[in-house]
């Protein structure tokens, strides 16, 4: 039993945190989220060299042949410095393609995906915002050899930096008559629209179509049998957000816990009272737990994937209802620096805002939880 | 990461196994799943399997902590019975003996604690110093070859029943540290001068006991460590059971019984369940569970590899204190009045076994070092933050 990471998987995490550390650091960070396209595209071409934006791509299409666990390991490190980057939406792209796409779909589109050459992100919500096929209603209808759709997709992360797009449509009236449809950003009838969040950090917004043809050359596999593909990009999904939140929160507390040494008042530092230590405490042991969860989700993905929904429903529950409030009282233990623009506490504090709905909040997952455990 | 087992991890796991089909006649329902059963008792001990984990040289099994993890998960699969009898003696007092004990010590002791021949006590809280128990100041003077105690002791659970007494006093009373100074004695419970009374907890059970100490004399053989070695013999001692890191089976249990009363009760004549709050409420417990079963997990797999170990048990300390009381205070909240009634009451539900858990969860929430406490060290060992 090895329920830790690889040796393989350490000096991945150590090569993840000094590119970090060292290209993007909290400067930089602020600097690039003031950008239309928030992201560095010169930062996505060094980790295209590196093999991280084919990480999840097999070898045999350009990619590392890697798996979620250690993708996770990468979402921890970017998460930590709160790293702007398509990364999870690229990742899913990618692994939608490689899951469900024809041998000729995946020598067409995996290679320039892996290289980083173009950027791919998924495209599965609507206005309203459920996480499962029933979520899926925009339609595409069969019209002479092609579909057509015609409406838009909501809360698509990375749209205005994407190439490429894996749409989610309905294609038949029962639950799971679903279909994944390629799309390339260049098409006439396509056009998004990046909507202000409260992360700047990240970046999402509205994809729309009109009247856009997708020849059938474009529908990932088979149409109506995307079913299962979509539901494992919702948990994989739900992956990604949750470990990058490890990291993000990782990171608050720890820039917490400094502060809490070194501000002094009423002489003492400000971390040996225990209104300020117990709390630090508290976060302590949910930042492990929802760990431990989520490392035991990633590693379903693979091993164990009839166990990955509950697993991830756990971890996801578990991190989205305390994530958000360990924002809040990390800003709160910094005084009124923690309220200032100039101080970094507040941007962990909207990251915890912008992960805790992604992929499903914590009572959809419990109540996910509930019904898979039959209670 | 993996969970694979080795080949003879896979065997033995078959063999635990096979041992359950042929002599797992009742399963116990008690929480504590203590077995009053003889004959499992003396078959798990013939199997070596009470003191699993301990050297083979003083009678344990010698497993791998692996195997002391296979041994447990199975046997908490099939809600076996407890392996053996002797509560204090497996848990810390035998892991001190073996860590610390002279040659006669173990041979005197270690057999009876396998065999479960008679209880063991602990003699660590004072009136005056729970928490900060390093402070303590029951008394012990060295007169020839025999130490001298005089003091009290108080919450000593078991003392009632206990044939020994593991016992902490201190014999120097001028050092530059209070962790100085202190030193441990295994007391017969029989030795003149030593007064037992019982106290009553508020769910009405008797368990533990003020310890009075007059001029207890205890021959110099039975120091367990170095005079002033006490502290140290301590800390070991807690610091012991670690295959059980990952051990939730009671908590799982516990949750699997909050679900069926969940099912069968009703509330304003509608069945609780089908309110998502509840649903919700048992789901969040389910994470919790599961959180320390991995959390163990992961600090198995360091310990495997030999990586020391911080305070990190205290983080699922911390989730077993709030789940021990949540969990019963939630069923006796949704059952409403009928949640109040006790056993032998004609409206109780299930004997009234919520209320009673809501009533005796400080056993673990209080007994083995407060949530207070628990933060405190999480805060100052782990992060590093000042002492209070
Ligand atoms: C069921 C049960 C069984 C027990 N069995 C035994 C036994 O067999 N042998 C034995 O020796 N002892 C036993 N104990 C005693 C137990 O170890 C102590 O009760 C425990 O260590 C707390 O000490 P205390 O009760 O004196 O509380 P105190 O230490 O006085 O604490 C009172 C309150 O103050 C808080 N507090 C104390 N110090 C701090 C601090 N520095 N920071 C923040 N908060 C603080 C605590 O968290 C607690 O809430 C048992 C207790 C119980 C309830």
């Amino acid at each position: 039993m090895n329920f830790g990471f690889t040796e393989e998987q350490v000096l991945l995490r150590d090569q993840v945190r000094k590119f970090i550390e060292q290209k993007c650091p909290m400067s930089e960070v602020r600097k690039i989220s003031q950008t239309k396209e928030g992201m560095s595209v010169e930062h996505w071409q060094e980790m295209g060299q590196l093999g991280w934006t084919g990480l999840l791509v097999p070898e045999d299409f350009g990619g590392a042949g890697l798996n979620w666990v250690d993708a996770l390991v990468l979402l921890e490190e970017m998460g930590r410095g709160l790293f702007p980057s398509p990364f999870i939406s690229h990742s899913l792209a990618c692994f939608a393609i490689a899951e469900l796409g024809t041998e000729d779909q995946k020598q067409l589109w995996l290679p320039k995906l892996a290289s980083g050459e173009k950027i791919g992100t998924v495209a599965l919500l609507e206005e309203t915002d459920l996480p499962q096929l029933e979520g899926i209603q925009l339609e595409a209808k069969m019209v002479g050899d092609h579909l057509q759709l015609n409406g838009s997709k909501h809360f698509v992360s990375d749209v205005n930096t994407a190439d490429l797009f894996i749409v989610a449509a309905r294609t038949g009236p029962q639950t799971d008559q679903v279909s994944l449809l390629i799309v390339d950003k260049k098409a006439e009838a396509v056009s998004t629209k990046t909507q202000a969040t409260v992360d700047k950090t990240k970046r999402e917004g509205l994809l729309q179509f009109e009247q856009l043809k997708v020849p059938s050359t474009q529908i990932l596999g088979n149409k109506d049998g995307a079913a299962d593909t979509i539901n494992r990009l919702f948990d994989c999904g739900a992956v990604a957000v949750t470990a990058e939140m490890i990291g993000s929160s990782e990171g608050a507390h720890a820039l917490t816990v400094d502060y809490a040494k070194n501000r002094i008042q009423f002489d003492n530092p400000i971390g040996k009272y225990q209104g300020v230590k117990h709390p630090l405490a508290n976060m302590y042991v949910d930042i492990e737990s929802f760990k431990s969860l989520l490392y035991y989700a990633a590693w379903c993905v693979n091993e164990s994937p009839q166990e990955l929904s509950k697993s991830i429903s756990l971890a996801k529950a578990y991190a989205s209802e305390t994530v958000p409030k360990m924002g809040i009282d990390c800003l709160q233990l910094h005084g009124a620096i923690g309220y200032t623009a100039e101080y970094d506490i507040q941007l962990y504090l909207k990251r915890s805002k912008w992960a805790r709905p992604k992929f499903g909040d914590a009572n959809f997952h419990y109540d996910r939880v509930a019904s898979l455990g039959e209670y | 990461m993996d969970f694979d087992l080795t080949k003879d991890e896979i065997a033995f796991r078959d063999e635990v196994r096979q041992f359950l089909d042929d002599n797992l006649k009742q399963k116990t329902d008690n929480e504590f799943g203590v077995s009053f059963d003889a004959d499992w008792n003396k078959k798990v001990r013939e199997k070596r399997w009470v003191g699993f984990g301990w050297p083979k040289e003083v009678g344990g099994g010698g497993g791998t902590i692996m195997e002391q993890v296979i041994l447990k998960e199975e046997m908490a699969t099939r809600k076996a019975p407890a392996l053996g009898t002797c509560f204090m003696g497996l848990a810390w007092v035998g892991p001190s003996i073996i860590e610390y004990g002279t040659e006669e010590q173990k041979k005197r002791f270690i057999p009876d604690i396998l065999d479960g021949k008679y209880q063991w006590c602990t003699g660590y809280s004072e009136p005056n110093y729970g928490s900060d128990l390093a402070s303590l100041q029951c008394k012990g003077v060295l007169e020839g070859d025999e130490y001298v105690v005089n003091g009290q002791k108080i919450w000593t659970s078991l003392a009632p029943f206990a044939a020994w007494m593991i016992l902490l006093v201190r014999t120097d009373f001028d050092t530059q540290s209070k962790h100085e100074g202190i030193t441990c004695l295994l007391v017969d419970m029989k030795t003149p001068g030593i007064e037992v009374r019982p106290i009553e907890n508020m769910a009405g059970g008797r368990f533990f006991a003020e310890v009075f100490f007059t001029d207890v004399r205890v021959p110099v053989e039975n120091r367990l460590g170095k005079e002033g070695q006490g502290w140290a013999v301590t800390v070991s001692a807690l610091a012991n059971e670690r295959s059980s890191i990952a051990e939730v089976s009671a908590l799982q249990r516990r949750l699997e019984s909050l679900i069926t009363t969940a099912r069968q009760a009703t509330r304003h004549g509608k069945p609780l369940l089908e309110d998502p709050g509840i649903r919700r409420q048992i789901a969040r417990f389910e994470a919790r569970i599961e959180a320390m079963r991995l959390n163990g997990m992961r600090y198995l797999t360091k310990q495997i590899k030999g990586e020391p170990l911080s305070s990190e048990t205290s983080v699922n300390k911390l989730h077993r204190a709030n789940l021990e009381v949540d969990m019963a205070e939630f069923a006796v909240e949704f059952l409403g009045n009928a949640g109040l009634h006790m056993r032998g009451s004609d409206d109780a539900v299930e004997g009234g076994k919520w209320i009673f858990n809501s009533l005796s969860w400080p056993d673990v929430v209080i007994g083995g070092g407060t949530p207070n406490i628990q933060r405190n060290i999480i805060a100052e060992r782990i992060l590093g933050l000042p002492k209070d």
